[in-house]
């Protein structure tokens, strides 16, 4: 996988990314920050700082994986413990003390508020899958994690954002709704979408493939739903 | 006067943290007697069936009285990732548990953003353990 960062830019505050900052203090006094996304100093992360040091998890990982399949499940185990804590920082911020305790309310607090914490911005849309009630697709027309990455054609159907699929699953697991979810880059269609207010990335050419994140949720947690819903 | 009161972090498994908390000596916990502390456990873990049974049938995080067992009660929080904080006391009033839950539910959740620290694992920071006591004692007394 080769990475091509164009120079270090210095980040768009539109791409803020949960930052954890060292201290002497015990992390126990720190603030945490009570708006939804974002840290208590508004401080946020660099694009290329992540973009650099997440080539070299991609390059780590694939020099120990025997298979394509193998490499992207590491990719998502790597996620999913981010998703763990992802969930409990999102929730704590959304000042709310309510859980999500239903399939579709879940789904949206991922595609909304974690998608806002992590990315800075909502998901660009949600979708169910006609074929399989089970089935939930979230797009990302400009996925973070794949922002630096072009796949070489060896490595065939590999989406970059497997990470960001372990983080989903991560947050879906902890909240009690089990889920295998996958990422998929499919090509964007002509005028599929327009960009509003100009590119968010300047300097870079408009992305061509979006990320697609296919949920696929076990069946006790769909026979649960089902349950609730009566 | 007072009994001491039981608090337990339960995870999905099995308890994270424990801590017995004598909210009316300006010390630790002093040693109760043994039966009675066993049962305390036994009465707080008895009530984890019931604290499955309605999670699921309300979103609020904070689940009140779940069960009661001779003079005493069981409250119940809830975390987003489903993890339970559960207090065996002897009847403080809802408000107060609440707050003191929250408190306990703050201190949770920056633990759990420490990269070392790994999601439902027993809980062994000492200074956690030292503020779930102090907010116990400024809340629950």
């Amino acid at each position: 996988v080769e990475l091509c960062p164009i120079s270090p830019l210095s980040f768009s505050p539109k791409q803020a990314i949960c930052a954890m900052s060292r201290s002497s203090s015990s992390i126990l006094d720190r603030p945490l920050g009570r708006s939804a996304g974002r840290s208590p100093d508004g401080s946020v992360v660099s694009l290329s700082a992540f973009a650099y040091v997440y080539s070299e998890l991609v390059q780590y990982h694939q020099g120990r994986a025997a298979s394509i399949s193998e490499l992207e499940r590491r990719l998502e185990s790597a996620g999913y413990g981010v998703g763990l804590k992802v969930l409990e920082m999102t929730a704590y911020r959304a000042k709310e003390t309510k859980r999500e305790t239903r399939l579709m309310s879940i789904l949206h607090f991922v595609s909304a508020s974690v998608w806002k914490a992590l990315f800075g911005k909502a998901a660009d849309s949600l979708e169910r899958s006609i074929d399989h009630t089970d089935e939930f697709m979230i797009i990302d027309y400009e996925p973070l994690a794949s922002t630096f990455v072009s796949v070489p054609p060896d490595l065939g159907q590999l989406s970059a954002d497997a990470y960001v699929s372990g983080i989903i699953a991560g947050v879906l697991d902890g909240a009690g709704f089990s889920a295998r979810v996958t990422a998929h880059s499919v090509t964007v269609e002509e005028g599929e979408y327009t960009k509003q207010g100009g590119n968010s990335m300047p300097g870079l050419p408009p992305r061509k493939d979006k990320a697609v994140f296919l949920v696929k949720f076990s069946p006790e947690v769909l026979s649960r739903d089902a349950a609730l819903e009566r | 006067m007072s009994a001491p009161v039981l608090f337990v972090i339960v995870g999905k498994n099995e308890p994270l943290f424990e801590a017995e908390i004598d909210t009316h000596s300006s010390v630790g916990a002093p040693g109760q007697n043994d039966l009675s502390t066993r049962q305390n456990y036994f009465v707080l873990h008895s009530a984890l069936d019931l604290v499955e049974k309605s999670a699921w049938t309300t979103n609020s995080m904070y689940l009140r009285v779940v069960d009661k067992v001779n003079h005493q009660q069981v409250s119940t929080f809830l975390t987003a990732a489903n993890v339970k904080f559960m207090l065996l006391h002897g009847g403080k009033g809802e408000e107060v548990v609440k707050n003191f839950f929250n408190e306990v539910y703050g201190y949770y959740v920056k633990l759990s953003m420490n990269p070392f620290y790994k999601y439902d694992t027993p809980i062994t920071s000492k200074a956690f353990e030292a503020r779930v006591r102090a907010a116990a004692r400024a809340y629950l007394s």
